[in-house]
Parts: C-alpha cells; sequence; structure tokens
C-alpha cells in the first residue's frame, strides 16, 4: 500500500498552485492512494536493462530558418488577459508583506 | 428533396461540387438539426454564427468559377480542445469559459483554406481528461442511440454531432482513445493518426507525447477525406513529420472497391481478446474476425505481453505530461481570474485555478506533480517511460508477423451516466483497448462492427505500424463495405429517430 497522506497531498498542491479545500484534500488523499496502488506495478515490469521512450517518433535537432515569423500583436495578445496596462499584463504583488 | 444531414460527407460533397446543392442550403440544413436536436444531446458547446457568411462566401467563389477542394462547402463540427479564430475554445473548462484565441490551430487553419464550413465547437471533458464527458464543465453531452448513456470520451461531442447528423464531419484529439472510444459507442468512424502526422498547433496540449488530432465521422472515406486535409507537416509544430503521406481517401476508395481483404495478414491482439471485454462485445469481435477471414484475410493470434503495463504506465506519463502543460494556466494573460485585495500573484494563482479546474483535472495534477517528484520520478515516470519502450517492441513484433492488428475498439457499448463517474480506476480501465496505441504512436480506426445486447453500437479497432495509416483505411472500407452490405446500408443509420422539437 502506498502511504499517501493529506500533508503530502497539501504539499502537492501547493507546489502544483491550487488552493484545495479541506474536503478536496480527504477525497484526494484517499483516491491517490488507490491511484497510486494501482499504477506502482509499472517498476516491476522493466529491468534497468531498457531504455527509456519519451517520444514514440524520435526526432532530433528540429529548428527552423533564424528569420522573422508571424507573431501576434499587443492587441492580439491582451485580447484574452484579465488585467493589461497596453503594453504588459498586470499582476497582484509578487511578493508579499512578510517577504 | 434529399435531406442534407442523412448523406455522407462525400455525396454532400459531390453534390456542392457539381452545384446541385449550395454550401448555404448545406450548412443551413446542419444548423436547423443543431437547432431541433442539440437540446438533447449537447453536442455542442457553441454554434457559430457566422457560419452561414462563410458558406455564402464559398457559393460565390464556385460561381465566380474558382476551382476549389472537393470539400468545399461543406459544415464541419470542431472539438472545443482547438484553438479557433472567433469562436471560444474552452477545452471544456471553466477555467478558459469564453476565451476567444487570436490564431487557428493549423488543422482547422487547413479546413478552412479547404473552404470548409466550421459549425461550432463540441463538448468534451474537461481538457480531455475523461472517456464520458460527464467531466465537462458544461455539462454531458448524450449518446444519440440512447440519451440516458454516455458518447464516450473525451470526444463524446464531435461522435454524438456525427451520429445525430448534426455534421457529416467532425474533428477530435485522441491522447488515450479520445477519438476511438466515442466512434466506437455512438456507431460511427475515428482516427488516431500516426504521432506527427497532424500537427497539434493550436491543439490546447493535454499530454504532448501522446496527442494527436484526427477526423470523425459516419463512414471511413468520409473520415479519409478530412485526414487528406488535416495531414502533413507543419513548422509550428515540432515533433510534426516531414514525408510524403499518400492520399488515404483514394486508400478508402480502393479498399472499398476491391470487396477483398486477400493477402492482408491480420492478427487479433491476444491480451484485448479476453479478460474485462464484455461478452457481447466478445461475440461480436469474433463475427468481425470471421468476416475479415471470409474476405479472404489471413487471421492469426498475436501477442502484446505489455499491454498488462499499459494502463499504469499511461497513468503517470499522461498526468506527470499534463501537469506541466496545464501549468500555463495561471491567471495572467489568458482565462479566469479569482483576486481579493492584498493577495499576491501566488495566491491568485492557487485560487484561480482551485476555481477554474474541475475534480478530474485537479486530481491528475496532483497524481503527476507527485509522479514527477524527487525521490518518485525513477519508480514512477522513469519506469512508465521503459514500458512505453516495452510496449513498442511488442508492436514491433507483431508487426513483422502481420499487416494489421485487430480488437474491440472499447471493452463495452456505452454505459450509463453516473456509472463510472465515482470511480477514476474504474473510468481509466475502460482505456485499456486504446491506450497501447497512444503509447506506441501507431495510427489506429474504431468503426462500427454490430451492435451489442442492449442495441446499443459496438467497435472494431484495428491498429497498423507507425506511417501505415493507408492500410486503416483500406481494410477498414472493405470491412465497412462488407458490412453495410449485410446490414443493408451503415451502422449510423440504425440509430433510432431523434425527436426534433419545433424552433
Amino acid at each position: 500500500m502506498s502511504e499517501i497522506t493529506r500533508e503530502q497531498v497539501q504539499h502537492l498542491a501547493g507546489l502544483a498552485r491550487i488552493a484545495l479545500t479541506d474536503d478536496e484534500v480527504t477525497s484526494l488523499t484517499t483516491e491517490l492512494g488507490a491511484i497510486v496502488d494501482a499504477i506502482a506495478k509499472v517498476s516491476e515490469a522493466v529491468g534497468p536493462d531498457v531504455p527509456a521512450t519519451s517520444h514514440p517518433v524520435p526526432l532530433a535537432n528540429v529548428t527552423r530558418a533564424d528569420v522573422e515569423g508571424g507573431t501576434l500583436t499587443h492587441e492580439q495578445a491582451f485580447a484574452g488577459a484579465p488585467s493589461h496596462d497596453g503594453e504588459r499584463f498586470r499582476v497582484s504583488a509578487i511578493l508579499g508583506e512578510e517577504q | 428533396m434529399t435531406d442534407l444531414t442523412r448523406i455522407d460527407g462525400a455525396e454532400l460533397a459531390g453534390l456542392l461540387a457539381s452545384g446541385e446543392v449550395s454550401s448555404v442550403e448545406a450548412t443551413q440544413a446542419h444548423l436547423d438539426r443543431i437547432a431541433a436536436v442539440d437540446g438533447e444531446i449537447h453536442a455542442f458547446l457553441h454554434v457559430n454564427a457566422g457560419a452561414l457568411d462563410e458558406a455564402r462566401r464559398i457559393d460565390e467563389r464556385r460561381a465566380a468559377g474558382e476551382q476549389l477542394h472537393e470539400l468545399a462547402g461543406a459544415p464541419v463540427a470542431i472539438k472545443d480542445v482547438l484553438c479557433t479564430i472567433g469562436m471560444p475554445s474552452t477545452s471544456g473548462s471553466r477555467i478558459l469559459e469564453g476565451w476567444v484565441p487570436p490564431y487557428d490551430a493549423t488543422p482547422v487553419a487547413r479546413l478552412k483554406a479547404a473552404g470548409l464550413v466550421a459549425l461550432g465547437k463540441t463538448n468534451m471533458d474537461e481538457f480531455a481528461m475523461g472517456s464520458s464527458t460527464e467531466h465537462s464543465a458544461y455539462g454531458p453531452t448524450r449518446n444519440p442511440w440512447d440519451r440516458e448513456r454516455i458518447p464516450g470520451g473525451s470526444g463524446g461531442g464531435s461522435a454524438a454531432a456525427v451520429a445525430a447528423f448534426e455534421a457529416p464531419f467532425a474533428l477530435g484529439s485522441d491522447t488515450g482513445g479520445s477519438i476511438r472510444q466515442p466512434a466506437a459507442v455512438t456507431g460511427s468512424v475515428g482516427v488516431k493518426p500516426t504521432y506527427g502526422g497532424v500537427s497539434r498547433y493550436g491543439a490546447i496540449a493535454l499530454a504532448s507525447s501522446l496527442d494527436q488530432v484526427g477526423p470523425v465521422s459516419r463512414t471511413v472515406l468520409d473520415s479519409a477525406l478530412i485526414h487528406d486535409v488535416i495531414g502533413g507537416h507543419d513548422p509550428h509544430d515540432s515533433t510534426s513529420l516531414q514525408r510524403e503521406w499518400p492520399s488515404f481517401a483514394a486508400a478508402a476508395r480502393e479498399g472499398a472497391a476491391a470487396g477483398s481483404l486477400q493477402g492482408l495478414k491480420v492478427g487479433v491482439i491476444r491480451e484485448l481478446d479476453s479478460e474485462g471485454i464484455a461478452p457481447d462485445v466478445h461475440a461480436r469481435f469474433q463475427e468481425a474476425v470471421r468476416l475479415i477471414e471470409g474476405a479472404g484475410g489471413e487471421v492469426v493470434e498475436v501477442s502484446v505481453p505489455s499491454i498488462e503495463y499499459a494502463v499504469a504506465a499511461y497513468y503517470l506519463i499522461l498526468p506527470a505530461e499534463a501537469s506541466s502543460n496545464l501549468a500555463r494556466f495561471d491567471s495572467v494573460r489568458f482565462g479566469l481570474r479569482v483576486e481579493r485585495p492584498g493577495q499576491t500573484v501566488e495566491d491568485v494563482m492557487a485560487a484561480s485555478r482551485e476555481a477554474g479546474f474541475g475534480a478530474e483535472v485537479k486530481r491528475r495534477i496532483i497524481l503527476g506533480t507527485y509522479a514527477l517528484s524527487a525521490g518518485y520520478y525513477d519508480a514512477y515516470y522513469g519506469s512508465a517511460q521503459q514500458v512505453r519502450t516495452l510496449i513498442q517492441r511488442d508492436f514491433d513484433a507483431a508487426f513483422a508477423q502481420v499487416d494489421l492488428l485487430v480488437s474491440p475498439a472499447a471493452p463495452t457499448t456505452a454505459f450509463r451516466f453516473g456509472e463510472k463517474v465515482g470511480d477514476p480506476l474504474a473510468m481509466y480501465a475502460n482505456d485499456i483497448t486504446t491506450i497501447p496505441a497512444n503509447l506506441a504512436g501507431i495510427p489506429g480506426m474504431a468503426l462500427p462492427m454490430g451492435l451489442g445486447d442492449d442495441g446499443l453500437p459496438v467497435g472494431l479497432q484495428l491498429l497498423a505500424p507507425l506511417f501505415e495509416d493507408a492500410r486503416l483505411y483500406r481494410a477498414g472500407a472493405t470491412i465497412e463495405a462488407l458490412l453495410a452490405e449485410q446490414w443493408g446500408g451503415i451502422l449510423a443509420h440504425q440509430a433510432p429517430q431523434l425527436t426534433e422539437v419545433a424552433r
């Protein structure tokens, strides 16, 4: 059995930047434990001699000519932004008071 | 007058090309059908208000004597995972509600360039995570064969749209079966191309090493026609393949005309022909295998033993890649922002993602974050990538013996709403038939092979080696033609009539 704890789920949620509710932490702790148990069997399938595959069709050094391509205008780029000043995306304070 | 929504896409395109039917008429007929039945089906999240204008422009160009693409003027439905200028693209998520992208996905741009008319955007599980559309933030799509049942997922909207005669053609995306499983449970045809065969540019990424865009339709030829338009190299996608592809429509036409599978070696995948396959699906599959033999195909049993580990590997690789891809939804450049005065940008991100993502998306992001954590990476993600190698080797060995592999496309017919949504592992296990092709990158097709004991469609899956998508279309069209001969037409026409509401 995997030992997924509430604290672990809370830590992962912090890393993933999701402000989970207490109820969500409770249900995810149970679900994640069951899922991890089910998928942990991958480690028994392979030995150290099997290479890893990251992409089904390996391609190397995919580059394009070093010329300017099509880009978005400011207007297009900001069209879906929650907040902007016409030149920059606007966000809340980067640092909290204690920092 | 012919009901323009009931005929195949190829036939409709023929009427358009000859001028017997205008694009405005064809588009209007489908918009009317959507208005009449989509209240019940909910295949569409958005209907294109500009569709008739686009259709009119095609008619004008044709009237002016311009030489247009053979599909010009035909309507098409677009899965909401694909970016479209002028239409919201939400990927089924609240976090992108109302977002209108500033660019078209390459497959969409290619359809537009060929003169196809977008009818709208189709429903899907949020960020393509699911097998039932129950994880859509905008409510589920209903299966046109039985509205108490799921239409499959994630691309249930596209499959239901073609099955309910709301569109002749649709686009889907297939990360672990999201084109093929919905096609199977709605009596439609769907194709996952070879990885890299169709550009992923503008497809909102789920798992980048698995995602592939492909066609959905009622016939094999119609899928081939769309595949010919959307496929081919795209410099905007670094995994897009640079190679010359044959005409898939030509392959489908050859296959249908041949009426025989003489000389084709077909392998039945042992691991997908037993445990976990419902008895009625198994029975239809045995009949399909006999039909293949009867048509001259040489059938042998082959083994892909690593399939045993495919679901586990997939549910490590997918969440790992998804947790990285979905990091872009940070409330800064697009999408939902939830903020209170005094919060830092980090608090705002966490609050926005909490409010914007649904339960399944959170589950997979947390799982992916776990799988990629220091201390677990080698045991989980690393091992899963090694399993991927084993599966590729198994398929290589199988394709050394046979030209084509076959299996059921889904283990059961469409299940009921609510049946699996509370049990993630049961939902994941449902993907066993389709996941191996995504892990290996090989092309796959689902096409109807009959009805289950409950009167609902059962799908046959064909798998071919990398780059051999044409084999799917050739053999698929032959099998489809032989079955249509038995049934007196394609399976889609056996679906119960939907009640059309007066508008």
